[in-house]
């Protein structure tokens, strides 16, 4: 097979399994310092056993986070050697200062978190926690500079094909940046709402009334119903940025092949790139210009103005619809369930099945979201300034392959112990029931 | 950012920070890697988990240390980065399966329930530890080398491998030494006895292999006046080896005192080590091929990156040390709470 193709699957594969874990841990690490925020203020044993429970998934995630981010520190120059080269100047410094400011302090203080509760004083064993949270979130910055420059560049000049910095003002805060942050950090808060109420909903189900399991499910419908609409207005406002950063990307995303106006809003279409149009079309008319240009008759960017120029159509129009279905599927449920709190109803059981059926949810969005911007970025790696071919290595196919079959025996296998351990842990009654501590087994 | 250093002096201050990392990196994961090497010399779970909780608060920031170093080569030399991580392809990917087994049985550990679960990942930790350790020492024979793919430098490749697995479980079983007590701090006694004397042949061996088959680092050492300049760093060597052997023979002391100083002594080895590598190579960033100076980036970036890390690089020793204070003294069992 192609190396390139080989490298880029390599590569795909890598960080997508990468991803799943940053995503759980950048607002997991947040929810139990709010869990140990609202014990500390209020004394009640259910925020403890909350805390208890998900600082063990917190454990189990980051430990995952930590050793696929270090493969993918090697992911560039294994894969791209060539991206280095062109813009290593640029995207150096921002991976140094992620190591620096980030990824150095969330290893030392989540060794405090995790292990020091009995050894610190509480108020450090809770700043402890703060800063693990705080340098997550940190490394998701740095990481979603290096990643909008790739898609929006500016602030620099080519010197001899190289990338030299000119503006890091520019650089840093490139168009789509704020944009691809709130989004991200949106999609963790939502993937860790489901994980939180898919969870404790499975533990509710099988009759686990206790208070810890109480608290995490509300807590977790929550942060549903606040950040699914949110993240509905923060994705729009992304695609319009889209639009005027990347109209190809924008085409693909909406199945558009002709520049025109009155483009419908697609919800379904099989789109055909030989024949450079959609079968089966069922839409809603005149929607996509109305989300994109405010107006039925507002002109949306065809792919056939970028022949040769634009991304695979079909994956990047799925994968939109993918996330933006669970998307829409999640503001649902976010906001029936915020209802039935306020309401203070029991929580009928269809619903808790729904949340149970949502628990990795956020996973698949997320995943769907990043293959909608890092397959709509094609055929460029970095727009207009490298393209994905001219970063290969001289790596043969065969030394690739291999170590891409080897990567993903591995993951599948890390993957299937990961889910069943969190099933494991909720299934063995870790919470307990307030006031009656059952023997939490401890880690050695 | 404007250069305030000099052009030709910048790329040596990368070439020195890096080693910095590279240097850390060995001796800290050196000895977590070198404790999951060591869970193999015994069977009772009882010693096993006090092994790996006495490295459990550690391990993660350990590793940091590669990531950084990793990330300075792909920063301040681009060039040799990618020469460097391509002829090295295979034996990397090798490595990063054995730290992602390594680092997620420690977490699958705890958690098990079964007995027999728990002992399949305390496997997948020693064999998790063991790759990662043999295939470093594989990369630094090859890299020593400059890649040379002659039977002769395979041979040292894997003499290197081995040397390297070797001297982990050495500086690990200094560590369970210092961190453990009892039963198994006198067999870490023993198993720290042993592993000297194959970590000083390790040493011989690769002393005289590497200016064998290396012209330029011969005539580095044995030119005039080198060979009478460079004697202190072999004769410390020699000291240091023989100091610790008299030390080892007699632990544990009394109220179990020096108990830290073999661990220090190893340290102190593997910076000898380092320094006779060093030498070795200066200036090359990829031996015989690329100069550091031929392989740097951009002045404006490497300042930038400079000023960063002058600023953080303190902070994150004050943290470090406040995070080995926490977890000072013996290994206790490990709470999450
Ligand atoms: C939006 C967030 C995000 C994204 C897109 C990435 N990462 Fe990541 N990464 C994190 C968010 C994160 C994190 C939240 O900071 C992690 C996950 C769990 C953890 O321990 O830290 C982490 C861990 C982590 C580590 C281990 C740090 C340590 O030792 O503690 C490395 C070396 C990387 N990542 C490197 C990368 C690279 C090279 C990426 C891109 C190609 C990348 N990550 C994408
Ligand atoms: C975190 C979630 C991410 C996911 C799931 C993801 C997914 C992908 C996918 C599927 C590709 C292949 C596209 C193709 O070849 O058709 C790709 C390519 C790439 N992405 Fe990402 N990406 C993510 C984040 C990042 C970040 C943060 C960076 C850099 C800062 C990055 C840099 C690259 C590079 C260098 C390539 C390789 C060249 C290419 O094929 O375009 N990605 N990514
Ligand atoms: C509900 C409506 C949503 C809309 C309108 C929307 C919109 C968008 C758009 C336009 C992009 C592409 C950005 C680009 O051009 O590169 C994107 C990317 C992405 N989406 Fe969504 N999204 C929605 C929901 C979600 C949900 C529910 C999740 C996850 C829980 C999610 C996660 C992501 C991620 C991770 C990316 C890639 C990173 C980025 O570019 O920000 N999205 N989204």
């Amino acid at each position: 097979m192609d190396p390139i193709l080989l490298a880029r699957i390599q590569f795909a594969a890598n960080i997508s399994f990468h991803i799943l874990f940053p995503t759980v841990t950048i607002a997991l690490a947040w929810v139990l310092l709010f869990f140990k925020l609202r014990f500390n203020a209020t004394g009640q044993a259910r925020w403890m056993d909350a805390y208890r429970f998900w600082v063990k998934v917190f454990a189990l995630s980051f430990a995952l986070g930590v050793v696929s981010g270090i493969t993918m520190s090697f992911q560039f120059g294994t894969n791209w050697p060539g991206f280095m080269n062109a813009v290593g100047n640029i995207a150096g410094p921002l991976l140094a200062y992620e190591v620096l400011t980030a990824f150095f302090l969330e290893a030392t203080f989540v060794a405090i978190m995790l292990f020091g509760m009995s050894r610190v004083p509480g108020w450090l064993h809770t700043l402890a926690t703060l800063l693990v949270a705080v340098g997550t979130s940190m490394s998701a910055f740095w990481i979603l500079v290096l990643n909008s420059w790739m898609h929006t560049p500016q602030g620099f000049e080519m010197r001899d094909g190289v990338a030299h910095a000119t503006d890091w003002w520019a650089i840093i805060f490139n168009p789509s940046m704020p944009y691809r942050l709130a989004h991200m950090l949106i999609a963790s808060g939502l993937t860790v709402a489901f994980l939180l109420a898919g969870l404790s909903a499975w533990r509710w189900l099988r009759g686990d009334r206790s208070g810890g399991v109480a608290a995490a499910l509300r807590t977790g419908i929550v942060m549903a119903a606040v950040l699914a609409p949110t993240q509905l207005v923060v994705g729009d406002l992304h695609g319009l940025n889209t639009l005027e950063h990347q109209p190809a990307k924008i085409a693909a995303m909406e199945g558009n092949w002709e520049t025109r106006g009155n483009v419908p809003l697609l919800l379904f279409a099989i789109p055909d790139e030989a024949a450079r149009e959609n079968r089966f079309e069922i839409g809603i008319p005149n929607g996509a210009s109305l989300i994109l240009r405010h107006s039925a008759d507002g002109v949306v960017p065809g792919l056939n103005d970028f022949v040769g120029e634009h991304p695979p159509v079909a994956p990047v129009f799925f994968a939109f619809r993918a996330m933006v279905g669970i998307g829409s599927l999640m503001i649902g449920l976010g906001l029936a369930g915020a209802w039935l709190l306020w309401r203070r109803r029991d929580l009928p059981r269809w619903y808790l099945r729904g949340l149970v059926a949502m628990t990795f949810s956020g996973w698949v969005a997320t995943l769907a979201g990043w293959y909608v911007t890092e397959i709509g970025r094609q055929p460029w790696l970095v727009t207009g300034v490298l393209r994905t071919a001219e970063a290969a290595g001289p790596v043969p196919a065969g030394s690739i392959g291999l170590t891409l079959a080897m990567y993903l025996v591995l993951y599948a296998g890390l993957l299937i112990a990961y889910v069943a351990t969190l099933y494991r842990l909720a299934r063995k009654g870790e919470y307990g029931a307030a006031g009656d501590h059952r023997a939490v087994p401890q880690p050695a | 950012m404007t250069p305030f250093l000099p052009p030709e002096v910048l790329p040596l201050v990368f070439a020195g920070l890096m080693a910095l990392s590279v240097l850390l990196y060995v001796v800290l994961d050196g000895f977590d890697l070198g404790v999951g090497i060591l869970l193999a010399a015994t069977r009772a779970p009882e010693e096993r988990d006090r092994m790996v909780s006495s490295i459990g608060p550690f391990w993660d920031a350990n590793e940091t240390w590669l990531v950084l170093g990793i990330g300075l080569l792909l920063v301040a030399f681009p060039t040799a980065h990618g020469v460097i991580l391509t002829a090295l392809y295979l034996p990397v990917a090798l490595m990063l399966a054995g730290l992602i087994l390594r680092g997620v049985a420690f977490e699958f550990r705890a958690k098990a329930e079964d007995p027999a679960d728990k002992r399949r990942w305390d496997r997948l930790f020693f064999t998790g530890s063991l790759t990662a350790a043999l295939s470093q020492g594989w990369m630094l024979g090859r890299y020593v080398l400059g890649f040379d793919a002659a039977p002769a430098a395979l041979g040292f490749a894997l003499l290197s491998a081995l040397g390297v697995a070797v001297a982990y479980a050495f500086i690990g079983a200094c560590w369970l030494v210092w961190r453990t007590e009892g039963a198994l701090q006198r067999r870490a006694i023993a198993w720290a006895r042993s592993g000297l004397w194959a970590v000083a042949g390790g040493i011989v061996a690769v002393s005289i292999a590497t200016p064998l088959t290396s012209e330029r680092i011969f005539a580095r050492w044995f030119a005039f006046p080198n060979v009478v300049l460079l004697a202190p760093l072999p004769l410390a060597t020699g000291a240091l080896i023989l100091g610790l052997h008299a030390l080892l023979g007699h632990m544990p002391l009394p109220r179990d005192a020096l108990r830290n100083l073999p661990f220090w002594g190893a340290t102190s080895l593997f910076c000898l080590s380092f320094a006779g590598l060093a030498w070795s190579f200066y200036p090359y960033v990829v031996p015989d091929q690329l100069t550091v100076y031929q392989a740097a980036a951009a002045p404006e970036s490497l300042t930038l990156i400079l000023v960063g890390a002058l600023i953080v690089l303190p902070v994150i020793l004050a943290y470090t040390v406040l995070a080995w204070l926490v977890f000072g003294g013996k290994a206790r069992e490990l709470h999450y709470h």
